[in-house]
């Protein structure tokens, strides 16, 4: 049981380490003020869930917070394809914040009947913050899609389009799938990946955005077993704080 | 043009000129978004009180916004939003109506300041 539990809680922390990472790196940048606070503070907190998700790992023998979440190597990192993409332009950060957070909320609310008593209290713990997350994400995707112009709903459109399959990642199946379930502490990807099609088709109805037909993607598996797009990006991530601010950087960034 | 190069890949995706071009264009105006004055309640039954306004394309995306820049905190209860353009406000060249002539101390609250002290006093009269 401890080693599909531990899993499950790595698949978690290292999304919502990863995805944090990557938004903060719209802090300063995002399109206006506002959307900067807001965007940098939700990637403030995905920092802040990973935290408490590698605290729950420690709990269960396993290296300590700092070690767990910067000194593991590519293979180890058990994220999702979806995370580690780039930030690209405020399109694909917006579908993907979307995607994901939508996604995120559903599982926390799944666990909170966890048989697992700290992932049922994490998830009660983080359920306003999340719900927040997700606001935020619909109403910019109801706003770029639905109430925009030609050039933001064709942006989101092919956002949407290349962000799908990386989602689709998102859930994985899991060899501990089963195990999982039998013991009460998570109810699973599949029906998991179920909730959230119902989810984002509703908000993307609103935005006039068209979820492409599941059967003609390609989900991209392989993240939650090491296989990741990028492996430079995990394997040499470098954090450093500047200023108090939190720096994400590829380390052959050191070498001029 | 060169362009700044630094270890914060966030500088370099800017693409800043490493010699910005000073002559200005002055920007037209209004071309921001709309103001939202944001008013918030610190607990519940209070009044709800004005703590600053955001930019915002839509009501909601406002509501969105102040949550973040004014409610992170966790020191609000209720948040409201209005549109700037719909505050009426007095003109600024009338603010003389503020004034009050100073022979009307009772209209003030410093002229109840000291009410016991007062009554003290004035009982102490009485019975002298």
């Amino acid at each position: 049981m401890n080693e599909a539990l531990k899993n499950l809680l790595y698949r978690m922390a290292d999304d919502e380490l990863i995805i944090g990472h990557r938004n903060s790196e719209w802090t300063g940048l995002g399109p206006i003020l506002e959307e900067d606070i807001a965007f940098s503070s939700i990637a403030q907190d995905k920092i802040v869930h990973s935290l408490a998700l590698f605290k729950i790992l420690e709990s269960l023998g396993e290296p300590e917070p700092d070690t767990s979440a910067f000194m593991r190597n590519s293979l180890q990192m058990k994220c999702c394809h979806l995370v580690e993409y780039p930030i690209g332009g405020y399109d694909f950060s917006l579908i993907r914040h979307f995607l994901f957070d939508t996604a995120e909320m559903l599982r926390y609310q799944m666990l909170e009947d966890s048989s697992y008593l700290p992932l049922s209290l994490l998830a009660k713990k983080v359920r306003g913050e999340i719900k927040y997350h997700v606001f935020h994400a619909n109403t910019w995707v109801a706003q770029l899609g639905a109430q925009g112009n030609e050039d933001s709903h064709s942006r989101m459109q092919s956002a949407l389009n290349l962000a799908f399959p990386l989602a689709l990642g998102i859930f994985e199946p899991s060899e501990f799938e089963k195990e999982l379930k039998n013991d009460g502490i998570f109810g699973g990807e599949t029906e998991l990946q179920k909730r959230w099609l119902e989810a984002i088709s509703i908000t993307l109805q609103k935005a006039t955005l068209i979820l492409p037909q599941i059967e003609t993607v390609v989900p991209s598996y392989g993240g939650r077993t090491g296989s990741h797009t990028d492996l430079r990006m995990l394997s040499l991530l470098s954090i450093t704080i500047f200023h108090g601010i939190l720096i994400v950087l590829p380390k052959q960034d050191f070498s001029h | 043009m060169q362009i700044i190069t630094s270890l914060d890949p966030r500088v370099n995706r800017a693409a800043l000129p490493e010699n910005p071009d000073t002559s200005f264009v002055p920007k037209e105006e209004l071309d921001q978004f709309k103001t939202y004055e944001v008013f918030h309640q610190p607990k519940s039954g209070a009044r709800h009180l004005h703590v600053g306004s955001v930019h915002a394309p839509t009501p909601e995306l406002a509501i969105a916004f102040a949550k973040e820049q004014y409610g992170r905190r966790g020191q609000s209860v209720s948040l409201w939003v209005v549109s700037t353009d719909d505050i009426i406000a007095l003109d600024t060249s009338d603010s003389d109506v503020f004034e009050t002539a100073t022979e009307k101390p009772y209209r003030e609250v410093n002229a109840y300041a000291n009410t016991r002290e007062k009554i003290e006093s004035f009982k102490k009269e009485q019975q002298a």
